[in-house]
């Protein structure tokens, strides 16, 4: 297990040095920095001037270099527009991120299931055609469509539900703002989590369906059928959790993806997360911040991927993650 | 019963006088924040809304586009090179310090040291001391733009400033890149003052208890401010009451706003004019007037006006908008496809020819649609456009490089006087000087820049109009450039909150006399 940790700890970093080295080489596209920083007017020579303090005016690799010597110490540069050490910047924005992801996985983990095994056991009901239905346009309607129209429906035309923003929060272990734990922060996340669900959950619902389709046609199910096992016994303890396996492998991966439609969601909403900030970051030129984020993005991804692999192994005995041999 | 229902509409109106005294709170949506409160950091809108938040200029625009005395009471032009202003007794800075005229001289003095607003001290030498409230603004030669840079200063605490702070830095340092003890802190003499601030997501303003200015009619102690970057956001969060006052506002929701009968919008012709520049040194075609000629009168500005903007905009054929000295009457725009395509005939090129074109695509309002509209109309006169559209962020570079035969620029003049535009879009470009710095046509006549060079050393208004409307004539009658518009400015607020009598073209609300029912 320790190596297992180990060799994916190399791996991340692997990642991570190739996620700099991409976003640093992409930089010179996105844009000028100074442009962000100064007024119109200001002349270009100033601006010259200013690009040499910034060390701008290096060539590629030395600027690499540099940013690699001071990423080994924990330093990923000072975002121009936040004034701010990156990572604290982004770290700082990571609660309002992790709230929202922690509020849609909850609905989709209260809708999927059972409307994916509903769906699988009773495919001819009219509830199943329906929620199939419905499921092919949540996937085909793009987040912030979604979101625009939440918007429009329970916060405008209604009332019920504020439009944007975060509400109040609440201090938990000393550093971790949540809004999961007040009132007003769960009205305000009311929205976000469905728009940012509506992606995923489709997807779910329609994956443990078509999983579950399968593991019913199972010989083991078959026989459970003859010997005689009640319904019940069958969909949920035989069928149901040999469904997962697939599902949670799938599902860690949607996991990171959930985090790059938070971009989108947060946007719209304007939560105060780091997708937002992300694109904002990018409107901005903030280089710095930029190149952090999808570090910080790359190693979500690993930590998800790796920890998917434990459960994966956990649940299902035959996988050994650490790839040592069984002796017979 | 009837004392009762007496007594109860006495406590009523009590309650209706008294209560706007105590909790007046303004949720305000821009669609940005100020990057830093260092208010000489960097010259943008966002940083000239907060100053006018936070501190108080010397005197300032009115709706006319008059000057309104602030902290300075009175000024007078004393000879061709001096103005003196009088400062207000009395006046505070949110430390409690007195202001006097040391810290007009400290605040003229950082101003000519910051990167962003030196260019407007450019032609001032000195700010005198004469007595604590009495100071000089000295130009280097006779200047007639004194009033319009004296909107720019927002006296600073000098004390306040002075000395380093307990990481060593010297407090009244203006850093562009990175922390600084001012970027963070502020002490000056406006309604408000900042009592938090979470860059990109709040700032939350309280009204400053000694505020000089006790005739303000503003009633509002406290201002939210959020950041709402997307404008259907921003507008949702309006009609739906999450915001009492948001601005810009989208043209496309324009109609919906207006209809609303919850909110109230405000707009009023703006000062950024959006043009075409044609680069004659890029395609030699283009340095031909004639072809020039063609090109504006292909485009059907209004038209553009009309269908792409909404009506929100202001169809243009120069650059200085109606109420600057420059504004030429009776230049007006000229769509004429017929005449069009006989000047281009005459220049030889009927069978026309084909251009690169740029234009960014989240700079502007509309400015990408525009730029295709203004692509489909050049093909009526066999101008073949081959148009690039992309990100603001990307669009400078490719403008300092000169990237493409037409490039697209707006422009708000920082003086809101006629001569900037000519001096930064269409004056001879020259490194040494910065003039023509945005001239991407590098359109250069000797006369046009000798009549700017000379109005800026006149400081008679009407010898200086004369010469401003001269300057737009010439642009005119050599198509320069080609003017589309000047794009308006529209903001909206909850009914029972007065903005109409606070907005003003330059989009610095003055929120210190918001009135909130």
């Amino acid at each position: 297990m320790l190596a297992f940790l180990i060799r994916r700890l190399g791996q991340a970093l692997v990642v991570m040095l190739v996620i700099s080295f991409l976003s640093f080489s992409i930089q010179d596209e996105l844009g000028d920095p100074l442009r962000e920083l100064v007024g119109q007017s200001v002349s270009e020579e100033t601006r010259e001037k200013l690009r040499d303090e910034m060390g701008l005016n290096d060539p590629f690799l030395v600027q690499y270099w540099r940013f690699l010597g001071n990423a080994v110490r924990g330093d990923l540069g000072t975002s121009y527009f936040f004034k701010r050490p990156a990572l604290e910047v982004i770290l700082g924005k990571l609660p309002a991120t992790i709230d929202l992801v922690i509020a849609a996985t909850f609905w989709i983990l209260l809708f999927s299931i059972p409307v994916g095994v509903f769906a699988a056991i009773r495919p001819d009901h009219w509830f199943s055609r329906v929620a199939m239905g419905l499921s092919i346009l949540g996937i085909s309607i793009p987040v912030f469509l979604t979101a625009i129209f939440l918007i429009y429906l329970f916060a405008v035309e209604l009332g019920w539900l504020p439009s944007y923003g975060r509400g109040d929060t609440r201090m938990l272990f000393g550093g971790w703002e949540t809004s999961l734990l007040t009132r007003d922060g769960l009205r305000h996340i009311f929205l976000p989590s469905i728009s940012l669900a509506s992606v995923i959950l489709p997807l779910f619902v329609r994956m443990i369906r078509s999983e579950m389709m399968e593991v019913l046609e199972a010989e083991y199910i078959k026989f459970a059928w003859a010997k005689g096992l009640r319904k019940r016994r069958i969909w949920m303890l035989h069928a149901f959790k040999n469904t997962l396996l697939p599902v949670i492998t799938v599902g860690g991966v949607q996991l990171g993806i959930m985090v790059a439609y938070t971009i989108l969601t947060e946007t719209v909403f304007q939560w105060p997360g780091m997708g937002f900030m992300f694109l904002e970051a990018i409107h901005r030129v903030d280089t710095p911040l930029i190149v952090a984020y999808l570090i910080v993005v790359g190693l979500i991804f690993v930590v998800t991927n790796t920890v998917v692999d434990i459960i994966y192994g956990l649940v299902n005995p035959m996988v050994n993650i650490t790839g040592q041999r069984n002796e017979p | 019963m009837k004392k009762s229902l007496t007594g109860f509409a006495v406590l009523a109106g009590f309650l209706a006088v008294a209560w706007p005294l105590h909790a007046k709170t303004l949720n305000l949506a821009y669609d940005a924040d100020p990057v830093s409160l260092d208010i000489h950091e960097q010259l943008s809108g966002g940083t000239l809304q907060l100053s006018h938040m936070v501190c108080d200029p010397l005197i300032r625009w009115n709706q006319e586009l008059g000057f309104d005395p602030r902290v300075a009471s009175s000024w007078e032009r004393l000879d061709e090179t001096t103005v003196r202003f009088h400062l207000r007794q009395g006046v505070k800075f949110h430390s409690g310090r007195e202001m006097t005229a040391e810290d007009v001289k400290f605040t003229f003095d950082r101003l000519k040291a910051s990167e962003d607003f030196k260019g407007i001290f450019v032609n001032f030498s000195d700010a005198v001391v004469v007595d604590d409230h009495t100071v000089d603004l000295v130009t280097i030669n006779p200047y007639p733009l004194v009033e319009h840079t004296a909107t720019y200063i927002f006296p600073l605490d000098r004390e306040f400033f002075s000395g380093n702070d307990e990481r060593g830095r010297d407090k009244a340092e203006i850093v562009k890149h990175g922390d600084s003890f001012a970027s963070t802190n502020i002490s000056c003499t406006g309604p408000y003052t900042v009592s938090s601030r979470e860059q990109g997501v709040k700032v939350v303003f309280d009204r400053f208890a000694d505020y000089w200015d006790t005739d303000s009619p503003g009633n509002v102690n406290q201002i939210i401010f959020t950041p709402i970057k997307e404008g259907p956001t921003r507008v949702a969060a309006l009609l739906s009451g999450d915001i009492d006052f948001a601005a810009p506002i989208p043209p496309a929701d324009l109609n919906r706003i207006d209809s609303s009968e919850k909110v109230d919008l405000v707009t009023m012709s703006g000062t950024r004019i959006i043009t075409f520049q044609l680069n004659q040194k890029r395609k030699p075609e283009l340095a031909d007037a004639r072809v020039r000629l063609a090109i504006v009168h292909a485009i059907n500005n209004a038209g553009i006006v009309e269908k792409i903007m909404k009506n929100f905009g202001t169809a243009a054929a120069q650059q200085s908008p109606k109420g600057y000295l420059g504004y030429n009457a009776s230049l007006q725009p000229r769509f004429d496809l017929e005449k069009a395509r006989a000047l281009m005939a005459e220049a030889g090129h009927a069978d026309g020819f084909s251009v690169t074109m740029m234009a960014p695509n989240n700079r502007y309002v509309n400015d990408a649609k525009i730029a295709e509209a203004v692509a489909g109309m050049l093909a009526k006169i066999n101008i073949q456009v081959d148009l690039t559209t992309m990100p603001k962020a990307q669009y400078w570079p490719k403008f300092d490089e000169r990237a493409a035969d037409i490039m697209m620029i707006g422009w708000h003049s920082d003086t809101e006087d006629s001569a900037n535009f000519t001096e930064f879009l269409a004056m001879t470009p020259d490194e040494e000087t910065g003039y023509g710095q945005y001239n991407s046509g590098n359109y250069s006549n000797s006369e046009v820049d000798r009549l700017v060079l000379d109005s800026a050393k006149e400081t008679d208004p009407a010898m200086r109009a004369v010469m401003l409307q001269r300057v737009e004539q010439i642009l005119h009658d050599e198509a320069a450039f080609v003017p589309l518009h000047w794009q308006d400015r529209a903001w909206a607020a909850r009914k029972g909150v007065h903005i109409d009598q606070v907005v003003n073209v330059m989009n610095f609300p003055y929120l210190g006399d918001l009135v909130m029912d």
